[in-house]
């Protein structure tokens, strides 16, 4: 007698703990393989580019807050760099160093929730998360120091950053500076070596060099597969030529390589904010510039290196307060984008950590 | 799965957690423990100022939420403009704080108290009066630094946690 | 005829009868352990769940329940009662009379497991011959029941859930009941009171690798992490009890701490010398022993990922069913040709056999069941 199997369609999400959101898989099994998977986006779409084009440029800032709310600063940065290319707006040294900080304060906290929710979906039960929480939790306390907010901070501003730093940020940061190290090697301590995560994220979910590239994935997804590339180097930004880092680049392009990747990555952040810590300057924080700003006709592509990858605006102007045509290049859906390759032929288990391993924000996918 | 380092990653990792039974925890138990806020805390309630308010609107210009509503008559005696209604729907307000950074004459502030949930969606809706400064109802410094140096220093993690190894 | 049936009726006799230093007759002895047990089980059971969410909430760096009661003691009553006062849905899909079964079925056989454990010298509700035989036969019946909720459910993740419960407590039993032999080896007895009585020197350091092996597989057999992939949170959301509210959900709930409960009890009494131990009451030390071992499993699940389905299988066939081989020929190598009277140079030459055995494995030990493809 042969025992008839049939595949069976299951839906992970949209309310699925692992989904980190409302994100939605068509997931076909045969029993625990995936056969086929199709992502289903749109579950948190707010139409932020449309709302975009009838606010004013410094009104958008809020709107850029809620795409990648765990790394609302660098939307921040990558709307204020693009409006200040579109209108001509100087930016003053202190407010630069203060935004690179800020910029990579942010990419730590991005990387830890990054992390810590691949352990979590690995399976080490909340431990990790918890861990990682804390220390993002430390920069959350200068986030709010600074911003008086914790989530959504709406703290830059064309033109530089909406308040100075308070007297008492600088100690702090060095104090959260002098001890993040030890954390992060205490992390390594963790879970790096253990086998069994090894065994569960090494050569799983493998992304190749060809189609990282072919897919236009960015950032630490990118690099994991072995390709060095990063905006700050290859096309600086802001300050970013003034500082000593490194690259960090996997080989494989698997689960692992990503993890890893990212705890690099914030070891090299720990390194720069040192820097800038140092040649932090006094003087202005913020340039003159009219509360509407006016660009002139035109069109920029402006990018950042955000943490989780290339974060572009595109913005056309027609001269008046609002932008005509307001688009963003979203990271997470992009690096989405090699899913269905990445994930076909694992298995449910696999599945969610290789999904994890993306790291994705649904607020950025959606938009 | 190999067992190339003889299952001492895993033994490391056991260390860790063991470890953190012996260190003092993260979190702080909130009604009875309270943690002192930013400075520039953004809280829940826009605060007015009647005296200093020209009626300009440029706060209601400002919010790209459209949450404040103004209605202004101009007194033809003084030529200046009276407020004759502000309203605020705090359920539409996101606390972006622009509309204290807009503000020419530093007539509103973002309010510091946070515990300021209510029962019903009309409760939400403040106006004239309500939106005035009390002793329940504080400002808090952002935009405004000589109001921030009042208000109590920020409790930090980053003070608060210290590990000795 | 009459005196052949005589015999039969002493042979009858001498079974059943009441152990010596219990007064009363053979009722009072089977009402008292009978209320004993279920007493035991489910305060033991809040204990864990108390002890299991502050030992959680410190190893994580936070405090755990606090707010209910004193040190929150009363967390897990309140939980009873919330769960107590839920309602009861069941899905229209469910096929209502397993449904409703299948928490039963999974809830009995663990019950029955504490039947013959020994609480303190011959205090256990009865002494049977084949103890710990009677304790694997009965323990693996509480998986029927959780493969019926899975497949009652009428839900795909259930159906997951329910099919790797299956499968790992299958393929676990085997290295279970092995390193359960080599105990067997050494104490000579089936009875588990026997075998602490025998435990001069407690047995984990005679059979270190078989306390290793039963531990793991032990903790496979019960579902706790680093092998919780039938529940798996972050995976199949909840596994066999997706579908599962109020009363029956509680039941499950019951069954997975009663079930580590049983397993703490038979590690204490076959690894750590059950009842016995200096100073204390016999009974205390039996509950100490029991948390001791259940701390080792909240340990390993607050710090370890999760095993995949097929490394869990590998694990099984290729780690611990040959080690468990080993480590039984190695015992009953010792029990035939050891001299009497040397007791702790075995305990220093089981240890060194199993570091070398362990360090051994690991370099033969390599699984990968990578990509299928497609």
């Amino acid at each position: 007698m042969t025992i008839k199997t049939e595949p069976f369609v299951i839906n992970f999400g949209p309310a699925h703990p692992s989904t980190h959101g409302v994100f939605r898989m068509r997931v076909v099994l045969d029993g625990e393989v995936v056969l086929d998977l199709e992502p289903v986006y749109g579950y948190l779409h707010r139409g932020i580019e449309k709302l975009a084009e009838q606010r004013t440029y410094t009104g958008i800032i809020p709107l850029t807050d809620r795409l990648d709310y765990l790394a609302a600063m660098s939307n921040n940065l990558a709307h204020c760099i693009a409006v200040e290319k579109l209108a001509g707006i100087k930016v003053p040294e202190r407010a630069e160093y203060l935004r690179v900080i800020l910029a990579e304060l942010q990419r730590l906290c991005s990387h830890l929730i990054a992390v810590g929710a691949f352990l979590n979906d690995s399976g080490a039960f909340m431990t990790p998360i918890l861990y990682m929480l804390r220390e993002r939790e430390k920069i959350l306390d200068l986030f709010e120091m600074l911003s008086g907010q914790r989530l959504t901070y709406n703290d830059m501003r064309p033109g530089g950053v909406s308040q100075d730093a308070p007297e008492e940020f600088l100690p702090a940061l060095h104090k959260f500076v002098d001890q993040m190290p030890r954390y992060l090697d205490e992390y390594d301590q963790l879970l790096a070596k253990n086998e069994i995560l090894l065994a569960r994220s090494k050569g799983v979910g493998i992304l190749s060099k060809e189609l990282a590239i072919n897919s236009s994935a960015s950032g630490p997804v990118l690099r994991a597969s072995g390709v060095k590339w990063d905006i700050r180097k290859a096309e600086p930004y802001s300050i970013y030529d003034r500082f000593e880092f490194e690259i960090p680049t996997g080989t494989a392009g698997d689960c692992y390589d990503r993890y890893l990747v990212r705890m690099l990555e914030m070891r090299q952040s720990v390194r720069i904010i040192e820097q800038a810590m140092k040649q932090f300057p006094s003087g202005e924080y913020r340039s003159r510039v009219p509360k509407l700003i006016r660009p002139p006709v035109g069109e920029v592509y402006s990018r950042i290196e955000a943490p989780k990858g290339e974060l572009a605006f595109y913005i056309v102007s027609d001269s008046s307060i609002a932008p005509y045509r307001y688009h963003i290049r979203g990271t997470s859906l992009i690096n989405l984008t090699a899913l269905r390759d990445m994930i076909v032929g694992w298995k449910v288990a696999d599945l969610i950590v290789i999904f994890g391993s993306i790291d994705i924000c649904m607020g950025e996918v959606d938009r | 799965m190999k067992f190339e380092r003889y299952g001492i990653g895993i033994a490391r990792g056991m260390m860790v957690t063991f470890k953190h039974l012996f260190r003092h925890p993260t979190v702080s138990q909130y009604p009875e423990q309270r943690l002192n806020m930013s400075r520039r805390t953004r809280g829940n309630e826009l605060i007015w100022n009647n005296v200093k308010c020209t009626g300009c609107v440029t706060c209601a210009k400002s919010c790209p939420q459209g949450a404040i509503h103004i209605e202004t008559t101009v007194d033809p005696a003084t030529n200046k403009y009276n407020v004759l209604k502000i309203e605020v729907d705090t359920g539409y307000c996101i606390q972006c704080g622009l509309c204290v950074e807009a503000c020419p004459y530093e007539a509103i502030y973002m309010g510091y108290s946070v515990e300021r949930a209510k029962y019903r969606r009309g409760e939400l809706v403040q106006a004239n009066e309500m939106l005035l400064a009390s002793p329940d109802r504080p400002a808090s410094g952002y935009m405004n630094p000589h109001i921030a140096r009042e208000l109590p220093r920020q409790t930090l993690l980053v003070e608060k946690i210290v590990e000795k190894r | 005829m009459s005196s052949y049936l005589n015999q039969m009726l002493l042979q009858h006799e001498a079974s059943v009868r009441v152990p010596p230093d219990w007064p009363g007759g053979y009722w009072f002895h089977w009402l008292f352990f009978t209320v004993v047990i279920i007493a035991f089980v489910l305060t033991i059971v809040m204990g864990f769940i108390y002890f299991e969410r502050r030992a959680l909430g410190r190893i994580q760096s936070r405090l755990g329940p606090n707010r209910t009661g004193p040190f929150g003691l009363l967390q897990p009553v309140a939980d009873a009662i919330k769960v107590l006062l839920k309602e009861d849905i069941i899905p229209d899909k469910a096929d209502k009379l397993v449904h409703w079964l299948a928490p039963i079925v999974a809830f009995f056989p663990v019950m029955l497991i504490f039947a013959v454990i020994p609480f303190q010298n011959g205090a256990m509700l009865v002494d049977l011959d084949i103890g710990i035989l009677y304790i694997m036969a009965v323990s693996s019946v509480s998986t029927i029941g959780i493969f019926m909720a899975g497949w009652s459910s009428g839900n795909k993740y259930s159906l997951l859930g329910a099919m790797r419960a299956v499968a790992s407590v299958v393929s676990y039993e085997i290295p279970l009941v092995l390193s359960i032999i080599g105990v067997i080896l050494l104490s000579g007895s089936l009875s588990m009171n026997q075998i602490v009585i025998a435990q001069n020197i407690p047995f984990i350091l005679l059979q270190p690798l078989g306390f290793l092996l039963f531990f793991i597989s032990g903790c496979a057999e019960i579902n706790r992490s680093p092998f919780d992939m039938l529940e798996a949170d972050s995976e199949i959301v909840a596994g066999f009890h997706t579908e599962y509210s109020g009363m029956k959900f509680a039941m499950f709930y019951l069954v997975e701490y009663a079930e580590a409960l049983a397993m703490s009890a038979i590690i204490a009494t076959l690894f750590l010398g059950g009842w016995r131990g200096p100073v204390l009451p016999p009974w205390l030390w039996f509950i100490i022993k029991i948390f001791v071992v259940f701390f080792l499993m909240i340990w390993t699940r607050s710090t370890l990922p999760r095993v995949r389905i097929d490394q869990l299988m590998a694990l099984a066939w290729k780690g611990l069913f040959p080690l468990a081989l080993i480590n039984l020929f190695i015992t009953g190598v010792e029990v035939l040709l050891w001299p009497a009277g040397l007791p702790w140079l075995a305990v220093l030459i089981n240890i060194v056999i199993m570091v070398v055995l362990l360090l051994l494995w690991s370099r033969f030990f390599k699984l990968g069941w990578g990509r299928v493809e497609i």
